[in-house]
């Protein structure tokens, strides 16, 4: 795991396209990057297999969709130890709208996204099932009101 | 505006976005034809904006990711765009989120180790224009990533 694949310029590239859509043939992805057909699904396929091109997700305009409202939350357990984290983590991840959970160090110890139709909807689940959750102690909520993804150090 | 068909197309496609409009239109029991026409109005309506490659990092050696939370020096006339403008220049910076609340601005930052962390902590990001304070949460392990909406 430490050192990861040894990858070129050109994979670099390649993830780059695909990042951005990962909808295209490879032979699209060979015009982007300058490859053939057959160079470039060599490649992809490398990467895939490598485990570094993991897979696709669907980006979607939540306002759209009438998800108006997105949350991150930060919470620090109450009585660590009394409460087992893997309880806690069994709980919020039954919430639907708890949309992502990452166990942090620092200030918090978890840090959940939230998505919710609206403000109203958003606290009816902080108070009937967050607020609810075994070993919840503080809590801290920050309304997204933008987001963008960076290709990364590509 | 979606009606039950772009309903049930978006709760299959997402839970599987590697799916292309045949496949999905055998889980519909519908033409692939049909489903490739609502995919196209759904991206032309802007609510399918795309599909994301995703880049697993920590296969590509980038070990270390941290949460970043600031506030800035709201204050001064331009700081959020000045800062915003300078954190997307990093090239570890992989998200940026702005915030009502308490934090200001969110950024997410990959690093090889800690001493690649340490020294882009130093020379990148506190060198951000108008950072008030700064606080960061180090990534142990996602609990849980859910893509799928309940559309």
């Amino acid at each position: 795991m430490n050192g990861g694949t040894e990858i070129d310029a050109t994979d670099r590239a390649i993830l780059r396209v695909v990042q951005a859509n990962a909808a295209l043939s490879a032979g699209a992805v060979g015009r982007a990057v300058g490859l053939s057909q057959p160079a470039a699904w060599r490649r992809m396929r490398r990467l895939r297999d490598a485990g570094i091109l993991r897979g696709r997700e669907l980006s979607l305009d939540l306002d759209k969709l009438g998800f108006g409202v997105t949350v991150f939350l930060g919470i620090k357990l109450a009585a660590k130890g009394r409460v087992g984290l893997d309880d806690f983590e069994r709980a919020v991840s039954a919430i639907p709208e708890v949309r992502q959970v990452e166990h942090v160090l620092g200030r918090y110890d978890y840090r959940l996204r939230v998505t919710a139709r609206d403000l109203a909807d958003f606290e009816r689940v902080l108070r009937r099932r967050i607020m609810a959750l075994p070993g919840m102690g503080e809590i801290e909520s920050n309304v997204m009101l933008s987001e963008e993804r960076l290709p990364g150090p590509l | 505006m979606l009606d039950d068909l772009d309903r049930r197309l978006l709760r299959h496609w997402q839970a599987a976005p590697e799916m292309a409009a045949a496949e999905l239109g055998a889980l519909l029991e519908l033409p692939a034809a049909r489903v490739a026409r609502r995919i196209e109005k759904l991206r032309e309506a802007g609510i399918v904006r795309g599909v994301r490659g995703v880049i697993d990092w920590v296969a590509l050696g980038y070990s270390v990711e941290v949460s970043l939370r600031f506030q800035l020096e709201k204050s001064v006339p331009g700081a959020f765009d000045a800062f915003l403008a300078a954190a997307r220049d990093v090239p570890e910076v992989t998200q940026i989120q702005t915030f009502l609340g308490r934090v200001d601005v969110r950024l997410v930052a990959i690093a090889r180790d800690l001493a690649h962390w340490q020294t882009l902590y130093r020379d990148r990001i506190l060198a951000l224009p108008h950072i008030s304070e700064i606080e960061a949460l180090m990534h142990v392990a996602t609990v849980k990533t859910d893509q799928n909406l309940p559309i």
